[in-house]
Formats: structure tokens, C-alpha cells, sequence
């Protein structure tokens, strides 16, 4: 069975930083797989490659069997993606947001309307499908993200922190929807994120990167079992990484929740 | 499921063949941008201020100095093509902002890792951008006939002018497009959008006759896109206006610098989200 997602020696070089560094690594179908790493850690930057946005400098990767670099169009199709930022349109309604995508994925106009319907229903946003997504909470626009990802039915999720900058109570229905669709649909899902409860919650296994080479892979119980009795998945993180979870975050973390917030408002 | 079922997922349904692809994206792109302005249509609106303010001030000043030698033409009837043009330009120019501030968001991602083309979403963008100055052409006609420029209301005169505003104006978002990319920043955007419209406007025919320019400033018009996009729709928009050149062939102009920059524009578009 051809791996979900596979790289191998995937390196992205930015003039002298390199921000990946011969990154091999196989996801299998309808894994959730989490990708964890401090600031700068290159997660960000794997996804691009993967989801064809940045052409590798080296190495070569498949996603949903289909080469990054010379399969582009196929991986597209077989992929869904919600950025790190609010991707929204806060300028358009939730229907248009949807629709747009529904669109470019060519969905035959009969199926569109059911299918919009279902994942406004489905994401729980069925009351607000006709508000501009400007006047939504956080919460509101991640889950709306997700289902404008998921409405070409993608074999690959990939998920760059779908949680930063919100409160625990939306971070627990994003949870939640994640779940279900990785139940419903069988998607693999690719996610990135700083918070080991959210890796914990989700993945079936998790890989940390650390200036932009994978520093370690396993089940969150295999990692934190091979750092010590009792450990748990923040010790892992520390014990790889070097950096404390709790030190707060680095400037551009601020900056980029900030603007999070900016958004919401 | 199996991983042939999922492997097939994907192609649920038929895709179109590429060219009706290409079509349909661009439009899918178009229409949520009029979707957008249908929302909050104030910019636009805002935008008209300014051809109305050059026609009830700079138009009457002028008209009434006789400072610059129209031939026959009143000056007034002169300055309104010119007016509607450069109504276009100046909220085309501007439109790579908007670009830019959708990389900003994230928007951007979303479109470019779609299926559809890099060429359809630029010409979706593009498109947009042409139709937007129809909605101040429409200010700019009704303004130009309370003043008594003496415009042509023909079917066939009004689509032609249509037709040319909506090509020069989608080929100027496009160059402002292009900007975009290169300079990537809305602080830097802003900058040089300034020192680019002024160029464009005053080396062109928009206000006075390329014969009463400098030979310099002339080499520079006949370059400009603008020239002929107002030459066209001097020809186009009012009656007895003269034209220096037959209008099949500004709008061939108009075509030949939307589809390079187009071309282009779809090379850098992508570039943005790296
Ligand atoms: N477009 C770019 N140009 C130059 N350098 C870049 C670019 N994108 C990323 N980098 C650099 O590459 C490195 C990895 O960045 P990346 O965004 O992939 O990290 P990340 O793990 O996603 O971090 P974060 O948790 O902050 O999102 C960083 O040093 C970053 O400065
Ligand atoms: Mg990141």
C-alpha cells in the first residue's frame, strides 16, 4: 500500500538558513500524524513542500502517491489545507467562502449545494452560513476552514497549528471535529502544533523537529517511555528540543497571536 | 475503505477539459471578487470621488482658459475619456495590495493550492479588476452628461467603451499585480505605486494632446498603454472626438500588454506564498 504522505532527504535551504533539513518520513493512510517543534523548527515549511506552495532545493517527496514536484496538479486535487493564519475570507459569508472552493474543486453544481449544506451542518456553522466570517469568533472561522478543506473529500488534511490562538473551549471542538473526520472519512491528517496535550489528544504518532531536522518518531507513549519512567510528552519536547514550553513565547509567537487576535476582532 | 476507494475519491466526479477549466476558474475568482465589493461597495464608490473632481474642476478651469488646443473638440469632451481612463487606471493600479494583504491572511494559500491553474487565478484577479471601473465609468458618465459633455449613447458606441475600460483597466491590476510580487510588501507597494500612476497618467494623452508633449514625454506614450486605451475611447465616448489611431488597433494593444502581463503574472503569483 503506497504511503500517505512520503519524503525522502526533503531539505528547503532559505539563502543560508536551512529551514528543513533532509527530512525523510512516511505518514500511512488515515493516520493522524503530528508534526511538533519549537519556533523556527521548520514545520511550516515541510508543509509548503508537501502541499506544493515552495519546490524543494532537494530531495523529493509523494503525497497521496503523487510526486510534489512534478505531479503538482494531482497532488492539489488530492489534498486539503488550512493555513496557519485565518484563511477565510472575512470579506465574503461562509457560503461564498465555501462555494469559492467548491468551485476550483469542481464539484458538479448539483452535489454543491447538498455539500455545502452538510459541512456547515457538519462544522456546526448551519445558523451563520449567510454572515460575513468577519463577525465570527476564532473557533467559528478554524472549524469553517476545515470544512472549506474537506469539501473535495481529500485524501490528505494537512492542519498547520489549527488551534493557536484559541480559547480551550474552541480548541476543544476543533479537537473534536478532527476526530470525527478522521472517523468519518478515514482522511490522513498531517498536523502541526506547540501544545503536546493537543499531540496527545490526536495523534497517532508524532515526529519533533528541531532546527529543521527530525529529532525523534513514535507513539507520544513510545517517546515519552525512552526518555524516562513517568515522563510525559512536554518532557520529550524539552528533552529534544532543548527549550522549555513554559518560557512563553518567542516575539514572533506574540506577534502571530496577536494578529490571530486582530483577525477575530 | 479501502485504499483503492479513497484513491478514487477524488475524481468522484468528471473535470471539465482544461480550457473550460481555465474559464471556470477565472470566473470562480472574478465573481468572489464582485461578491466582495456587492458586500461593502463603499472603496469603489469612494474611488469616483476623484475622475468627478478632475471633470467639474480641472475640465471647467480648462475649458474655460483655452489653454490647451483640442482642434474642434470642446476641451471638456476632450478630458472626459481621458477622466474615465484614468479612473481606471488609479483603482487598478492599487489592486496588488489587495493581493498582498491576501498573502497576509493566508487567502492566498488557499487559492494556490487549489487545482486550478496559477493562469486562471491571475486572469480571474485581472478580471475583477476590468470590471470594476464599469462601476465608475457609470459615475463618470452621468457626471460628464450633467456637464453637457457631449457623450455618444449608442448601444454599439457604450459596449465598445465597455469593452476597452474593462481591458485597460484589467491589464493595469494585472501590471499592479506583477508589483506585487516583486516588491511583496504593502509598505513598499504603497511607495511605488505612488511613483508609477503619475508616470502613466501624465505620459499619456489623457489630458492634452501627445502633439503639444515634449519629443521625450511622446516616445513615452506611444509605449503606454494608457494612450491607447484613451485613443480608443475618444473614438468611443463622445461625438466628433478624433482619434490618432483606428480603435481595432488600441485595442489590439490593450490585448497584446493584458495577455504578457497575464503571462507573467502568472510565473510571480505563486512566488508570493513562499
Ligand atoms: N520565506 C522565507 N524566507 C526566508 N526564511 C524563511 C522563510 N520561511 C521560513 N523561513 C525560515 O525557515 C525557518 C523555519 O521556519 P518555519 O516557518 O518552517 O518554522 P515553524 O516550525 O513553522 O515555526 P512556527 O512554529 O513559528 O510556525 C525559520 O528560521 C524561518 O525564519
Ligand atoms: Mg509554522
Amino acid at each position: 500500500m503506497p504511503q500517505a504522505i512520503q519524503t525522502n532527504e526533503l531539505t528547503r535551504r532559505f539563502g543560508t538558513v536551512t529551514a528543513v533539513h533532509a527530512l525523510s518520513l512516511e505518514v500511512r493512510p488515515g493516520e493522524v500524524f503530528g508534526l511538533l517543534g519549537p519556533n523556527g523548527a521548520g514545520k511550516t515549511t515541510t508543509i509548503k513542500m508537501l502541499i506544493t506552495l515552495l519546490p524543494p532545493t532537494s530531495g523529493s517527496a509523494t503525497v497521496a502517491g503523487y510526486d510534489v514536484a512534478t505531479q503538482q496538479r494531482l497532488v492539489r486535487r488530492a489534498i486539503g489545507y488550512v493555513p496557519q493564519l485565518l484563511s477565510s475570507d472575512g470579506t465574503l459569508t461562509a457560503r461564498e467562502n465555501l462555494a469559492v472552493s467548491a468551485r476550483l474543486y469542481h464539484i458538479p453544481g448539483e452535489v454543491r449545494r447538498d455539500r455545502i449544506d452538510d459541512s456547515l451542518a457538519f462544522m456546526g456553522l448551519a445558523d451563520v452560513g449567510d454572515n460575513l466570517v468577519r463577525t465570527f469568533s476564532g473557533g467559528m472561522i478554524r472549524r469553517l476552514e476545515i470544512a472549506q478543506a474537506m469539501l473535495h473529500r481529500p485524501e490528505v488534511l494537512f492542519l498547520d497549528e489549527p488551534t493557536v490562538g484559541l480559547d480551550p473551549v474552541a480548541r476543544r471542538a476543533v479537537w473534536e471535529h478532527v476526530r470525527r473526520l478522521r472517523d468519518a472519512e478515514g482522511t490522513t491528517i498531517l498536523l502541526t502544533t506547540h501544545y503536546m496535550d493537543e499531540a496527545e489528544e490526536l495523534c497517532q504518532r508524532v515526529g519533533i523537529m528541531h532546527l529543521g531536522r527530525l529529532v525523534a518518531l513514535g507513539t507520544p507513549a513510545s517517546l515519552a517511555a525512552e526518555v524516562g519512567p513517568g515522563a510525559t510528552l512536554d518532557d520529550v519536547f524539552t528533552h529534544y528540543t532543548g527549550s522549555d514550553l513554559n518560557e512563553g513565547g518567542t516575539y514572533r509567537d506574540v506577534a502571530r497571536t496577536r494578529r490571530t487576535a486582530r483577525r477575530l476582532g | 475503505m479501502t485504499s483503492l476507494e479513497r484513491a478514487a475519491r477524488p475524481a468522484a466526479w468528471a473535470e471539465p477539459p482544461a480550457v473550460l477549466r481555465f474559464v471556470l476558474d477565472a470566473w470562480t475568482v472574478a465573481e468572489a471578487e464582485l461578491q466582495k465589493l456587492a458586500h461593502d461597495p463603499t472603496e469603489l464608490l469612494t474611488r469616483a470621488v476623484q475622475p468627478v473632481l478632475w471633470l467639474l474642476v480641472f475640465g471647467e478651469v480648462l475649458a474655460r482658459a483655452r489653454a490647451i488646443p483640442t482642434g474642434h473638440l470642446d476641451y471638456i469632451d476632450f478630458l472626459a475619456p481621458g477622466v474615465l481612463a484614468q479612473s481606471a487606471l488609479f483603482s487598478a493600479i492599487f489592486f496588488g495590495i489587495a493581493v498582498i494583504w491576501e498573502r497576509d491572511l493566508g487567502v492566498l494559500h488557499k487559492y494556490l493550492v487549489s487545482p486550478a491553474s496559477r493562469l486562471s487565478l491571475v486572469t480571474g484577479k485581472a478580471l475583477a479588476g476590468g470590471l470594476r471601473a464599469l462601476v465608475q465609468a457609470a459615475v463618470v458618465y452621468v457626471v460628464a452628461a450633467l456637464i453637457g459633455v457631449h457623450l455618444q449613447l449608442g448601444i454599439p458606441q457604450i459596449l465598445g467603451v465597455a469593452v476597452v475600460l474593462v481591458l485597460g483597466a484589467a491589464g493595469f491590476a494585472t501590471f499592479s499585480l506583477v508589483i506585487a510580487c516583486l516588491v511583496r510588501t504593502r509598505e513598499r507597494f504603497m511607495g511605488i505605486g505612488q511613483v508609477l500612476t503619475m508616470p502613466l497618467f501624465f505620459a499619456s494623452s489623457a489630458v492634452y494632446p501627445v502633439a503639444l508633449m515634449p519629443t521625450w514625454l511622446q516616445v513615452l506614450a506611444r509605449v503606454n498603454p494608457l494612450t491607447y486605451q484613451v485613443d480608443a475611447l475618444r473614438s468611443l465616448m463622445v461625438s466628433g472626438g478624433t482619434a490618432t489611431f483606428p480603435v481595432p488597433l488600441d485595442a489590439g494593444v490593450l490585448v497584446l500588454a493584458l495577455v504578457v502581463l497575464l503571462l507573467i503574472a502568472g510565473r510571480l503569483y505563486p512566488r508570493l506564498a513562499m
